[in-house]
């Protein structure tokens, strides 16, 4: 790391944290804060899954990770194929059919997953239900190998690799931000709004948050629970989609992305199961945590805090305020 | 009451739970157009299970119609789903309230309006419901959660209203509430069948409170239906005063006289 000044590279990042360096600059705390939020952002995009189906059916969508890759893989095979099959070379054409052909499988898949699984467990136990999503999981890694392959794929959407300085006139050297993560956390803000519009403004919404409320009491006024599931499953599709794209485009399409739904789980703890900007916020705090406890407490404890900080919150959480930050607070009238 | 047709029609129904516990044992009753009509009855005789085998809200709870028919304005209707029964104009109000405690009262009668399309008929029916139910008015933007046993049944009620229903089967309004909120629910009910024509079919504990405010009464005891007749009828028959009303005999009583032994349930033959 001879470089003269301002022609950093993005290893310096890395090469700092790794090396214990204290930091101390504003510009170097900067550095960390941002990179914490954008980690944070995509945590928020698998959380939202998981919020999404959890206030609508009171289901635990164990197989969220698995919808993740599911539709990573899509996305990356159909991209791969478009051009093949429709005989065209350009790639904007081609990620674009691919999400459309991603989006219409997620689809396909929500309302199967409801015709053949949830619909013969109405008020079932929420165990029973999360036995079922359990099952659902390991369907859909199968299935998902089997249609598009087993190796790592990846996803080029054009999102910038470089990363860029900003604020140079501020701090010497400005603050190194990744261009990329930046896109993807953009893009996931984008999708939030959306989603709090639909439920919180239409009609559609509100019949979720009342099934998400009370099964029997929306049926018992005609609201239709298979297709509100249908729809609940669609948009926990999507959002696996949009998820799957900006994982799969950052660490490539492979079996692993199943597990940064393991990483969203404290997301949910710390922000509520219940709560849209919980998750979202909840993933923002671990997210920045990690990286802050990393750089800052690691040289003292040992490293690897990273990996086991975001738990050991959660943990804290579960003791003091297990309903999350925002999470629904159990009324009880007494 | 043979002067109106009945809009809604129970023909001996068996309800079987689970696929082995028999609950109704052929249950039959009618429901004239336009009158308020009480199924009574003590805990388990069945009152809840017959709404729930009209409205279809049975799967839920592994139940089943194995038996029987159930009829609207002569349709068939026991393979309807709940939705398109309240399509149809058949709502229930299910014991206990259900409201949707996380949203607001108003964001709760909206709910009901889920299976209605037209925009003016929504903001009518809204406008009605808060005429009927002053309180809710007050309580509007309230979480349901945090309004009072009184007002959750109100919303209830003015829920199911917002489906524009013709027939509504209401399923113990009177459970947990201070006797004066259960004469005003009653007298809320009866000023909707008199004024809306909304048909009523009210399951109730409450003997006293129905019989005042119903036109004609069935009386159930585990799962079969063992007396039937007008209101006024029952009001003042021994049997029914003796074992639901708890004013047999006509003169207040000292338990010291009490007969050891209580009158014989002659339909227990």
């Amino acid at each position: 790391m001879a470089e003269a000044p301002g022609k950093r590279t993005h290893w310096d990042f890395n090469w700092r944290s790794a090396n214990g360096f204290k930091g101390g600059t504003m510009a170097f705390f900067l550095e960390t804060l941002l990179g914490g939020l954008m980690a944070g952002m995509l945590y928020s995009l698998v959380a939202l899954g998981f919020v999404l189906i959890f206030k609508a059916s009171g289901v635990f969508n164990f197989a969220q990770g698995a919808m993740v890759l599911f539709a990573a893989l899509a996305m990356a095979r159909f991209a791969e194929w478009a051009p093949a099959w429709f005989g065209f070379e350009s790639k904007f054409l081609a990620n674009l059919i691919a999400f459309a052909l991603a989006a219409a499988l997620m689809f396909v898949l929500a309302w199967l997953i409801e015709r053949l699984v949830l619909r013969h467990l109405v008020n079932q136990e929420a165990a029973t239900l999360l036995m079922a999503t359990l099952g659902i999981t390991y369907f859909i890694d199968g299935l998902g190998q089997t249609i598009f392959g087993s190796d790592i794929y990846r996803i080029d959407v054009g999102m910038p690799k470089d990363p860029a300085f900003v604020l140079e006139s501020v701090f010497e050297g400005g603050v190194l931000v990744n261009l990329e993560d930046v896109y993807a956390a953009c893009l996931a803000a984008l999708l939030v709004a959306l989603l709090s519009l639909f439920f919180q403004k239409t009609v559609t919404g509100r019949a979720l948050r009342a099934v998400a409320d009370d099964h029997q009491a929306a049926q018992s006024i005609g609201i239709p629970l298979n297709g509100i599931w249908v729809v609940v499953w669609c948009v926990a599709g999507i959002v696996a989609l949009v998820a799957g794209i900006i994982w799969g485009s950052k660490l490539g399409v492979q079996f692993s992305l199943t597990t940064v739904a393991l990483r969203a789980l404290p997301v949910i703890i710390l922000g509520g199961l219940t709560s849209v900007p919980g998750a979202i916020i909840g993933g923002l705090i671990i997210g920045v945590g990690e990286k802050l406890s990393e750089v800052y407490l690691g040289p003292y404890i040992g490293g690897g805090i990273e990996i086991w900080f975001a738990y050991a919150l959660a943990l804290v959480f579960l003791l003091f305020r297990p309903q999350g930050l925002f999470g629904e607070k159990i009324i009880d009238r007494v | 009451m043979s002067s109106s047709d009945p809009v809604l029609t129970v023909n001996g129904i068996e309800v079987i739970y689970n696929h082995v516990i028999l609950v109704l044992k052929g249950v039959s009753l009618s429901v004239p157009e336009g009158r308020i009509v009480t199924i009574l009855g003590g805990n388990g005789a069945g009152k809840t299970t017959t709404l729930r085998a009209i409205s279809n809200l049975l799967k839920g709870e592994r139940g089943e119609v194995t038996k029987g028919g159930i009829e609207l304005r002569g349709e068939r209707i026991e393979n309807l789903s709940p939705s398109e029964l309240v399509q149809r104009g058949v709502v229930q109000v299910m014991e206990g309230r259900h409201c949707f405690a996380h949203l607001t009262i108003e964001e709760n009668l909206l709910a009901g309006a889920y299976t209605r399309r037209n925009k003016a008929e929504i903001a009518h029916n809204l406008e009605k419901v808060y005429s009927y139910f002053p309180r809710l008015r007050t309580r509007r933007t309230s979480q349901a959660a945090y309004t009072s046993g009184g007002e959750q049944q109100m919303c209830a009620i003015g829920r199911a209203l917002m489906t524009s229903p013709s027939v509504v089967l209401l399923d113990e309004p009177s459970m947990g509430l201070a006797p004066q909120i259960v004469e005003e629910v009653f007298e809320i009910v009866k000023d909707l069948n008199a004024r809306e024509k909304v048909t009523f079919l009210l399951a109730e504990q409450n003997t006293t409170m129905a019989l005042k405010y119903a036109d004609y009464g069935y009386i159930m005891e585990s799962g079969r239906v063992v007396m039937d007749g007008p209101a006024s009828v029952l009001r003042d028959n021994e049997d029914v005063k003796e074992f639901y009303l708890g004013v047999g005999g006509g003169d207040r009583r000292s338990f010291k006289d009490m007969k050891s032994y209580r009158r014989r349930k002659r339909w227990l033959a």
